[in-house]
């Protein structure tokens, strides 16, 4: 089994892996990341990616991971040794959500495991700081 | 650290939220136990802020006005001159402007300035912080061998990224005081470059 973190979820996959290359079948692509090919389209429930020219993504029934992200336009972290990989987000759609200034939404738990939203703030200025122990 | 700003200007619907880039909220209890802060700490030991803000150091701070929209951008900001004497920038300035913000007398940027301030990241960054979240969760299952490979991996991507570099030492087992930062941090200045980056115009 492999390991595929897309953001905060992680899958365990089942995977082939040949010369560094981490494949996956249909199923196991659609199954942990929501992907699916139609007609040179790579398609989720939300969007539609068609295939670069020349693509041979889901030749066979195989994807090959690095193309997929490639075709996303999404950084991958692979590591076949360690049997995991890591789909980050892409520097465009970042600099789309901070160009629009809108605050990316989020929610993270306090030292009690308290849940917190920024939007819950909405309504009041946020003077939002980040910071560290070290 | 920001309890005596919070306290000053709750009144003026004005909030406080920090977020500790930090490997375990055990680590960052101490701390927050001795600020007894009456905002609230939000422990991020993945990231998530980062990556979604673009922040490459700490301190790091923004405004979000009522509408949930960036009126200033990442800024450095520290909340007491403790560190002055390292970090040659003191807080009265970049406080003092919270302050008139918070009061209503300064309205922060326009849309178009606060854009011309933004850094946006890299393809090279993304591929950092990518980097990172695998090697923070290989840290995660004891794998701490096949995480360094990534830590590194995620350091020398993107070396103007402190929450990735030091941030990452306390997972390592690296003391982020110690002397690979102390090495990591003036190299970063002998090659030209400042490890903090504060807006100009309140800059302390």
């Amino acid at each position: 089994m492999f390991t595929l973190i897309d953001q905060d979820r992680t899958h365990d996959v089942a995977a082939r892996v040949e010369g560094g290359r981490l494949l996956l079948s249909a199923e196991a692509l659609r199954d942990a990341l929501g992907w699916e090919l139609h007609e040179g389209t790579l398609c989720n429930d939300a969007m539609c990616v068609p295939l670069p020219a020349g693509s041979r993504l889901g030749d066979g029934g195989v994807f090959d991971l690095a193309e997929v992200a490639a075709t996303l336009g999404r950084p991958l972290a692979l590591d076949v040794d360690a049997g995991a990989a890591f789909l980050g987000v892409s520097a465009g759609e970042r600099a789309q959500t901070l160009g629009s200034l809108m605050a990316p939404d989020f929610t993270l738990p306090d030292l009690a495991g308290r849940s917190h939203t920024l939007s819950s703030f909405r309504g009041k200025k946020v003077f939002m700081v980040a910071w560290a122990s070290w | 650290m920001w309890q005596a700003l919070y306290e000053e200007l709750r009144g003026r619907n004005f909030v406080v939220l920090a977020i500790a880039l930090d490997k375990s909220a055990e680590d960052a209890r101490p701390w927050i136990e001795k600020a007894a802060p009456t905002y609230p700490v939000l422990i991020d030991t993945q990231h998530a802020v980062a990556d979604l803000y673009n922040i490459v150091n700490v301190p790091t701070a923004l405004w979000i006005d009522e509408r949930g929209r960036i009126v200033r951008p990442n800024d450095v900001v520290f909340g007491t001159d403790t560190f002055k004497h390292i970090t040659q920038l003191e807080s009265a300035r970049p406080l003092a402007a919270v302050r008139a913000w918070a009061r209503g007398e300064t309205a922060g940027f326009t849309a178009e300035e606060a854009r011309a301030l933004q850094t946006l990241p890299t393809e090279q960054a993304q591929q950092a912080r990518a980097e990172f979240g695998l090697a923070e969760w290989l840290a995660r299952q004891g794998r701490a061998e096949a995480a360094e490979r990534h830590f590194v991996r995620a350091g020398e991507l993107a070396p103007h990224d402190f929450t990735i570099r030091r941030g990452s030492m306390p997972i390592r087992g690296i003391d982020p005081m110690g002397p690979q930062f102390r090495e990591m941090i003036q190299a970063w200045a002998a090659s030209g470059h400042s490890y903090y980056l504060p807006l100009p115009d309140t800059r302390g």
